[in-house]
């Protein structure tokens, strides 16, 4: 096995620290997860799913515990650094609105690249352009998001996921607004890029349906890990 | 284009309501305090220019004599001394032929005109009037104040029996370009007179003025006045009008002479301009400050409202100070955006004012309200550094906000 993309050992999250509503979400999380890997995350609402993402994602900084992304100990970087990371590492794909509503779906795709590598070149556009075709929106890419679907806005957060090749990329209940058709559409798009582009997804889902579609699916109950199995593929 | 001014720019136009308000808030700001500097500016240039325009910017004369009591009052002893002042002799200015050269080479001063003055009384038939006679050389003279521009008939021309006289006295004696008068001084005791033709009449925009003056050549008016060789002034004329009393009080330690600025002979005038810089000076401050409170309080409410945008910018990997600096941005734009429409309706509300405010003849009542260019630069920079202030608060702000709180809503 490949060195993990992501190792996280021990980590724990504790909110609201020193107050009295003080809560520690996480109790110790070991995970790791291998470049390429297509990963379902799931577990009971309030199991702290969410939180373990923000972490992944370097949104939020874990309580005690190592975090290593790609053999960097996260904890020993600078801010500037970890957002620099963010920057050209992680893709994020939440449940809702979080495409920009003042920008136009290829603006939106575009919009990591401009703050990772500057001001955008006419082949960048192109590409941009070519991902929204890849993702079924070649003829909506200057839409704003509120002329767009819940299915075609998903698919625009995940053509700008993917914008700039991370390694690896974070979705947080993706499917979960929409409709059985639109979420497998959706779904398979994930499945697509990770197999065209080795991209890893770490994907939290509610529905057992996509979650055995995964290579492996991580099951967390109440902060803690509760089940780590390979998945033999079902479709 | 970089990050910051693709994201502060479509900000903008997404808020239009918003936007519009603050640069038109700015634009009004930076209109009225460029109106009414250019116009109390104007307005002071305009007093000064009158006041000016018949009085040199420094005169030189001699030292005073100063009365003295008879005898110094011993220790312990009360003298009840009553000093009159002296009645003031004409005199000349001591070595003021060695002067002139110095003054002509003093930095900032521009022109140098020594002059012979005194009182005397004009005849013609049986009427006679009491004048001032100033000898002058008219060349050198019309540097310090401009006669040849005030001439309302003949020429500013003086031969040895010429003479230039106001345009009252003229009246006064019914006289014209051509007519004969006579001058009658008595300086040493003996009566002198002299005959004196009209070259030219003039209007010095001064009632008092135009009854009394004479001006006649130097060297008439020393003969005239019993003051051979001499000078009884000197007139100067400098480069910084508002600088002349800092020179005035130099050239007296330097000389030993009485040393006079017009600053000085006007303090009431230059009391009622400081105050009035004062007053407009409070008024463009708050204006300021209003503005500046607008643009901030507009940014905060925003930077609330874009909470989510934010967080997803900086999920994406936007620095802190990149997200500031966004903000920062668009304080920028909206200050330079509005001082560009302020400035353009300053200009306008400026060429109204002039178009109403015009003589019965039709010429403007004030050509020295003017937009120079420095006030659109000082305006456009000011409210550039302004609005940029203005921001700081709500950059702040936008900085600080967690991007995992942004995102999770
Ligand atoms: N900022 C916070 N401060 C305090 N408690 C928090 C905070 N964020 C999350 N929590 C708590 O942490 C726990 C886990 O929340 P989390 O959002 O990770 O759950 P989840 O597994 O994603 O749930 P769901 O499936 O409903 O999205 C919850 O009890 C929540 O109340
Ligand atoms: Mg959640």
């Amino acid at each position: 096995m490949s060195d993990p993309l992501i190792e996280l050992a021990g980590i724990r999250k504790v909110y609201g620290r020193g107050t009295d509503v003080e809560v520690e979400v996480l109790h110790g999380i070991d995970l790791a997860i291998a470049p390429g890997e297509f990963t379902a995350l799931v577990g009971p609402s309030g199991s702290g799913k969410s939180t373990l993402l923000n972490l992944i994602g370097l949104l939020e900084a874990p309580t005690a515990g190592s975090y290593r992304f790609a053999g960097r100990e996260t904890a020993a970087l600078p801010e500037r650094e970890i957002t620099r990371l963010r920057a050209t590492s992680l893709g994020f794909v939440c449940q809702v609105h979080h495409l920009l509503p003042a920008f136009t779906a290829v603006e939106n795709v575009l919009m990591p690249g401009l703050i990772a590598h500057g001001p955008v070149s006419a082949e960048r556009r192109e590409a941009a352009r070519a991902l929204l075709g890849d993702v079924g929106l070649g003829d909506r890419v200057d839409y704003l998001p509120r002329k767009l679907s819940g299915g075609q806005q998903q698919r625009v957060a995940i053509a700008r996921a993917l914008s700039i090749a991370p390694p690896l990329v974070l979705a947080d209940e993706p499917t979960g607004n929409l409709d059985t058709h639109s979420a497998d559409d959706i779904f398979a798009l994930m499945r697509r890029f990770n197999e065209t582009r080795g991209t890893a997804f770490l994907i939290v889902t509610h529905d057992p349906r996509l979650a055995r579609r995964c290579d492996r699916i991580v099951s967390l109950v109440d902060g803690r890990i509760a089940g780590d199995e390979p998945n033999v593929r079902s479709s | 284009m970089p990050f910051e001014w693709v994201v502060a720019l479509r900000f903008l136009r997404e808020g239009r309501l918003q936007t519009a308000l603050i640069v038109g808030g700015a634009a009004a700001g930076v209109a009225v305090v460029m109106f009414i500097t250019a116009l109390v500016n104007g307005l002071q240039a305009n007093t000064i220019k009158r006041v000016l325009g018949t009085q040199a910017h420094i005169v030189i004369r001699p030292i005073e004599e100063v009365a003295r009591p008879q005898r110094d009052a011993a220790a312990g002893e009360s003298v009840a001394a009553r000093v009159e002042a002296r009645a003031q002799r004409l005199r000349s200015i001591d070595q003021w032929r060695a002067l002139e050269p110095l003054l002509d080479r003093t930095p900032g001063v521009v022109a140098v005109s020594p002059m012979v003055s005194g009182p005397a009384f004009a005849l013609r038939g049986d009427a006679s009037k009491s004048v001032a006679v100033l000898g002058i050389d008219p060349a050198r003279y019309d540097r310090i104040v401009a006669v040849g521009e005030k001439l309302v008939a003949g020429a500013f021309r003086l031969g040895p029996d010429d003479a230039v006289i106001g345009k009252e006295l003229a009246k006064d004696l019914g006289l014209a370009v051509g007519d004969r008068f006579r001058l009658l001084t008595a300086e040493t005791g003996t009566p002198v007179t002299q005959n004196f033709t009209v070259t030219g009449v003039v209007d010095l925009g001064v009632r008092d003025l135009n009854r009394r003056s004479v001006y006649v050549a130097f060297r008439t008016a020393q003969t005239l006045l019993a003051l051979p060789g001499g000078a009884s002034q000197i007139d100067l004329k400098v480069e910084d009008l508002f600088g002349a009393e800092e020179l005035a009080r130099r050239l007296e330690a330097q000389t030993g002479l009485t040393v006079e600025s017009w600053m000085r002979t006007n303090e009431q005038l230059l009391a009622a301009i400081n105050a009035q810089n004062l007053s407009t000076g409070t008024i463009r401050t708050f204006v300021a400050l209003i503005v500046a409170v607008g643009i901030a309080s507009v940014l905060v409410v925003w930077v609330v409202q874009k909470r989510r945008e934010i967080g997803i910018l900086r999920a994406m990997g936007a620095t802190r100070e990149r997200v500031q600096r966004v903000f920062l941005l668009q304080g920028a734009i909206v200050a330079v955006v509005g001082s560009l429409a302020g400035s353009l309706l300053a200009t306008a509300m400026i060429a109204a004012f002039l178009r109403l405010a015009r003589n019965a003849d039709g010429t403007p009542l004030f050509d020295t309200i003017t937009l120079p260019p420095w006030l659109y630069v000082a305006a456009i920079g000011g409210a550039l550094v302004g609005g940029i202030a203005a921001a700081i608060l709500p950059a702040r702000s936008a900085a600080r906000l967690d991007p995992a709180q942004a995102i999770r809503m």
